[in-house]
């Protein structure tokens, strides 16, 4: 009996199928590409890390904003600099995979998302930790704003 | 055949001038046959992103330490490791990475265990060299796979268990090499990183703090080795004769130290405790002691 993984959203569903088509090695080469690929971040932030959260569970220094719009879709934007680029790639996949979905749909991202993509092997269990932390704090975030 | 020393006059005071080169030495051997670069980092994609031309990838954790016992890897493992990376028993190895060498320490101090002759460390690692306008490739090398012979792990040199570390208490020199926080006891993980699970803060009793940073200059080089004999002999008082264990959280930033103490300053018995603070501080009936070093 297979226990049935709680569904993602599709746009990071697409990404778990992506990494999971590839052997260990390609899938460090994907992350490679999602930290290139991070967006700049917009004039707003660029250079105001103190109106950024930081997270400190990742293993180099990452930054966050989290922004949700007048139609309760979400927008998050990170910071990382290019000698890090495993968390800029963790960036890089909850960029991708989380940037203007409904609040409800990023609420609803299980927990355990970060696991899903075949990088325990590639980058070590310790290293996922800074992903699961980036994940848990766009979602608090989330609902602290539509608290608000 | 090894390669020749770097004869740089900013080497040739410490002990082992031997156990260095010069980022200019390195761009002038790079391609030489029977050496072989490695690039070790906390970053496990810092690599991919870009690294010294022909330099190859050794991860710490993924390919050093053993997956499934808390360990590192096995003489079997080892060769294929190295074999693959077209490292044989007699190449030189050069290492370089990240965070002023950090890992690159750690894995030399490693293929130590397995008892490779010729390793070297790059004085300033990448930052130096990425500092000085070097050129830099995300073109991974293909190497000639060579038979890297299957060598029995040999630990009781420079790697210190829990039990050695109580034995030693009392007796030998402990050097704490953590932050002043963490060695008070106030935190239990390096500033600005996450927490990694010890139960308790503090240090090992009898302890010296010299956090590893005070070696390095703020290029990354090593600082010179009269300063260094002001820190760690003048200062702390150890001597190059003493029995010394040396560690921190999980071994990656004492292995800096013990290779500043054993090759830089000739101390003739520095061991590395890897286990750390994160076994000890969860270790039942261990003590440990806290408050600012003396």
């Amino acid at each position: 009996m297979t226990e049935q993984l709680a569904p993602l959203p599709p746009a990071l569903d697409e990404l778990v199928d992506d990494f999971a088509s590839v052997s260990t090695r390609d899938r460090l080469q994907l992350l490679l590409e999602l930290s290139d690929e991070l967006p700049p971040l917009p004039d707003r932030y660029a250079g105001h890390a103190e109106a950024m959260e930081r997270v400190p569970e990742c293993q180099s220094p990452l930054f966050l904003a989290v922004e949700v719009d007048d139609d309760r879709r979400v927008h998050v934007f990170f910071d990382a600099p290019p000698e890090s680029p495993t968390t800029r790639g963790f960036a890089g996949i909850l960029h991708t995979g989380l940037d203007g979905l409904p609040a409800d749909e990023v609420l609803a991202v299980p927990d355990d998302a970060p696991f899903r993509f075949g990088l325990a092997e590639a980058v070590s269990p310790l290293r996922l930790r800074g992903m699961v932390a980036m994940l848990s704090r766009v979602k608090r975030q989330v609902r602290t704003q539509l608290a608000a | 055949m090894p390669l020749p020393h770097d004869p740089d006059a900013r080497l040739s005071s410490y002990a082992h001038p031997e156990r260095l080169v010069t980022t200019q030495w390195l761009a002038d051997h790079l391609g030489d046959e029977g050496l072989v670069v490695v690039e070790s980092d906390e970053d496990v994609l810092l690599y991919d992103s870009g690294h010294i031309p022909g330099s190859v990838k050794v991860d710490w954790h993924t390919d050093l330490n053993d997956p499934v016992t808390r360990d590192y890897v096995d003489g079997e493992r080892f060769a294929k490791v190295l074999g693959e990376r077209g490292i044989g028993r007699d190449t030189t190895v050069v290492f370089y990475g990240d965070k002023s060498n950090w890992w690159a320490a750690y894995a030399l101090w490693v293929f130590t265990l397995f008892g490779h002759e010729d390793v070297r460390l790059l004085d300033g690692g990448r930052a130096k060299w990425v500092a000085e306008g070097r050129e830099m490739t995300r073109e991974v090398p293909t190497r000639t796979p060579v038979e890297y012979p299957v060598v029995e792990r040999d630990d009781a040199p420079i790697r210190a268990f829990k039990d050695d570390v109580l034995h030693h208490l009392g007796s030998g020199k402990l050097i704490d090499v953590r932050s002043p926080g963490e060695f008070s006891g106030e935190l239990l993980h390096m500033p600005d990183y996450p927490q990694e699970g010890a139960m308790r803060g503090g240090h090992i009793p009898g302890a010296r703090s010299v956090p590893w940073a005070r070696a390095a200059a703020d290029d990354g080089t090593f600082r010179p080795r009269e300063e260094l004999e002001a820190i760690y002999q003048q200062e702390k008082g150890l001597a190059p004769s003493d029995d010394v264990i040396a560690y921190c959280r999980i071994g990656e930033r004492s292995s800096h130290t013990w290779f500043v103490l054993t090759h830089l300053l000739g101390f003739g018995r520095v061991r590395n405790y890897d286990g750390s603070w994160t076994e000890w501080g969860n270790a039942v009936r261990v003590p440990i002691e806290t408050g600012a070093d003396k």
